[in-house]
């Protein structure tokens, strides 16, 4: 373990329940110190999600996590009970969700989605929840936060919603965000306004910061460390100057050489090319291979 | 001159306020657009950009008619659907397809991927049965880079950039002239985003495929769109050719959009630049 990182995820796998030799994250390491911002990039499908919701507890129920441990804080999260574990976590980190929509309750007012945080973990009253919600809400860039704590999450706009759970995941002071996707709704002007109040609370509360995204430039101004993953396992883990100076795997050099970038127009956007895929594909089967040939017995008999 | 797919004429549109409570029958509105403008050629593609809140899926939800304007005019081709009920709506529907925003909500989350490309193509009279039907959603996944094998998994089985996908394999399986794209390629790796640019491109060359694509990616906006419209605060700021709205931003608003894009170069003093 890492001495001084906040998160630790350090050889996890989690594998199908209904076929326990398939794996969707393979043998995975992973940390945040506090104060850092780790990119957390990869092909849409690589398991980026997954690696959250392990964190969070929320794995869909047809997944389990197999081996490895997730440790908050020096907390080896895997070894709790699923109570005290969410005990744990509420207090400790929060999730910005991918989908926002489905992350809001569709029948209940912004309002109550943001303060309940507030007066549950943070012992707020109601009064003063709320107007600790407005500030979050102008914090965030929202124009009109009166109208915005009283509407349904349907009478928001795409970009709304999304600083919505940004506000509501800063609301209780965490000291482990993660953020999946968290701007991809946001044109880039708030974008890079958002960006800079996640900065400011790093360096105030000492945040750590696991960011998703697709985004490369995004990755390029505000990480300081990279993680790539690619079909569920990690190809390459660097400082983020290492990551566009020397891209240590061939998919990583082949993803920045695919990012689209608006001074450069004419440039032709290629896929990442078969040869790569291919490669890393065999890279994966044959680190499978091995993980199977040691533990093939074991995950049958479980199972 | 041929006739625009679309022409929008004067448009207003009006939402619930829900700064108020409604008083029995009377829904206080708000002005979400005003006074709206816009040609759509047939076979090109518009890009539609701005601020978050600017209302631009109300704009592309008022076009297919999924929301009524309380002003103004909206023609499809020779006929004024401004008004028109559902029932009347039916014949364009397989000509106006939307992929919506938020993937999941989207998508029915009791039915199998097969289904939900499958049934439309059956309502449209596309697929005489449900195999036929299944070929062709194969056929659809595989394009926009999705394996065949996902056809009998259900939405929740599936990433986020999984479901963006299949919201696009939906929309183009029915071969419509009119694809609404709401910010579609924002959940997607480049390469796979690479992948369904160059699929759009396919199907405008290929079937005067006719796309308003929303999007806060102004680098992929540039690389597809022949038009960028700008919005801002429900009104029309700017509408442009894509390589001269880049070049000679007209507004201060379009030229701070075009200085805030994050390019793939590190600099730690980015985020403190103005
Ligand atoms: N219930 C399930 N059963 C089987 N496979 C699943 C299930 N849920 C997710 N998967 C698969 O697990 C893999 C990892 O999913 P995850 O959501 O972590 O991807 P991701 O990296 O976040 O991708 P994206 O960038 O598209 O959001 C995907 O390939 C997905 O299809
Ligand atoms: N059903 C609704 N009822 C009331 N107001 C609504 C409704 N839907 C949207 N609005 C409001 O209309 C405005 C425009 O919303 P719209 O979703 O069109 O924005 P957008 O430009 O697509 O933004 P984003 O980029 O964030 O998705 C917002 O202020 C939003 O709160
Ligand atoms: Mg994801
Ligand atoms: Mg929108």
């Amino acid at each position: 373990m890492m001495a001084d990182a906040f998160l630790d995820i350090a050889d996890l796998s989690i594998v199908l329940r209904s076929d326990r030799a398939h794996r969707l994250l393979r043998s995975v390491d992973l940390h945040v110190n506090p104060g850092e911002v780790r990119g957390l990039v990869g092909e849409s499908g690589a398991g980026k999600s997954m690696i959250g919701k392990t964190i969070f507890d929320i794995l869909p129920r047809a997944v389990e996590a197999v081996e490895g441990a997730v440790t908050l804080g020096g907390t080896d999260l895997l070894a709790l009970s699923s109570n005290a574990r969410r005990r744990e976590i509420a207090a400790a980190a929060a999730l910005i969700p991918q989908d926002p929509l489905t992350a809001l309750n569709p029948v209940r007012r912004i309002e109550g989605q943001i303060t309940d945080r507030l007066t549950a973990i943070l012992g707020f009253s109601k009064k003063a929840a709320r107007d600790r919600a407005l500030t979050l809400l102008e914090e965030v860039h929202i124009n009109d936060p009166e109208r915005v704590l009283r509407s349904y999450p349907h009478q928001l706009s795409g970009g709304m919603r999304q600083r919505v759970l940004i506000a509501a995941a800063f609301a209780a002071e965490p000291k482990l965000i993660v953020a999946d996707e968290p701007t991809t709704a946001l044109d880039v002007t708030v974008q890079k306004q958002i960006l800079r109040l996640i900065a400011e609370m790093q360096a105030h509360h000492g945040t750590a910061l696991l960011f998703v995204t697709h985004d490369l430039g995004v990755v390029a101004k505000i990480c300081q460390n990279v993680t790539v993953l690619f079909g569920g396992k990690v190809v390459e883990d660097t400082d983020v100057k290492g990551l566009f100076a020397h891209p240590a795997h061939p998919y990583t050099a082949a993803l920045i050489n695919a990012t689209p970038r608006y001074d450069r127009p004419d440039q032709s956007l290629l896929p990442v090319p078969a040869d790569v895929i291919e490669a890393t594909r065999a890279e994966i089967a044959k680190a499978d291979a091995e993980w199977l040939s040691q533990r093939g017995q074991t995950l049958k008999a479980a199972s | 001159m041929t006739t625009p797919l679309f022409s929008v004429e004067g448009v207003n549109v009006a939402l619930p306020d829900p700064n108020h409570k409604s008083l029995l029958g009377t829904m206080p509105m708000v002005e979400i657009l005003h006074d709206i403008d816009l040609e759509i050629e047939e076979g090109s593609v518009v890009g539609l950009v701005g601020e978050s809140g600017s209302g631009k899926s109300t704009l592309g939800r008022t076009l297919v008619r999924l929301l009524e304007p309380a002003a103004g005019t909206i023609r499809f081709l020779d006929t004024d659907i401004s008004h028109l009920d559902e029932q009347a709506m039916r014949p364009f529907r397989r000509d106006l397809q939307v992929i919506f925003q938020d993937p999941l909500s989207a998508l029915n989350p009791r039915h199998t991927i097969a289904s939900i490309i499958g049934r439309p193509l059956m309502l449209h009279g596309l697929a005489q049965n449900r195999r036929a039907a299944r070929r062709l959603a194969q056929e659809a996944l595989e394009r926009v880079g999705l394996p065949t094998a996902f056809a009998a998994r259900y939405p929740h089985e599936l990433s986020g950039g999984q479901r963006q996908r299949v919201g696009i394999a939906r929309a183009i399986a029915t071969q419509p002239r009119f694809v609404l794209a709401d910010e579609v390629v924002s959940g997607l790796d480049v390469s796979s985003q690479a992948q369904i640019l160059t699929l759009l491109d396919q199907l405008k060359t290929d079937l005067k495929l006719t796309v308003v694509f929303i999007s806060h990616d102004l680098s992929v906006v540039r690389r597809l769109c022949d038009r960028v419209v700008v919005l801002r605060r429900g009104e029309i700021l700017e509408n442009r050719p894509t390589a001269e709205l880049f070049e000679a931003p007209a507004h201060a608003y379009t030229a701070e959009l075009k200085a805030a894009i994050p390019l793939p170069e590190v600099d730690q003093g980015w985020l403190a630049s103005q």
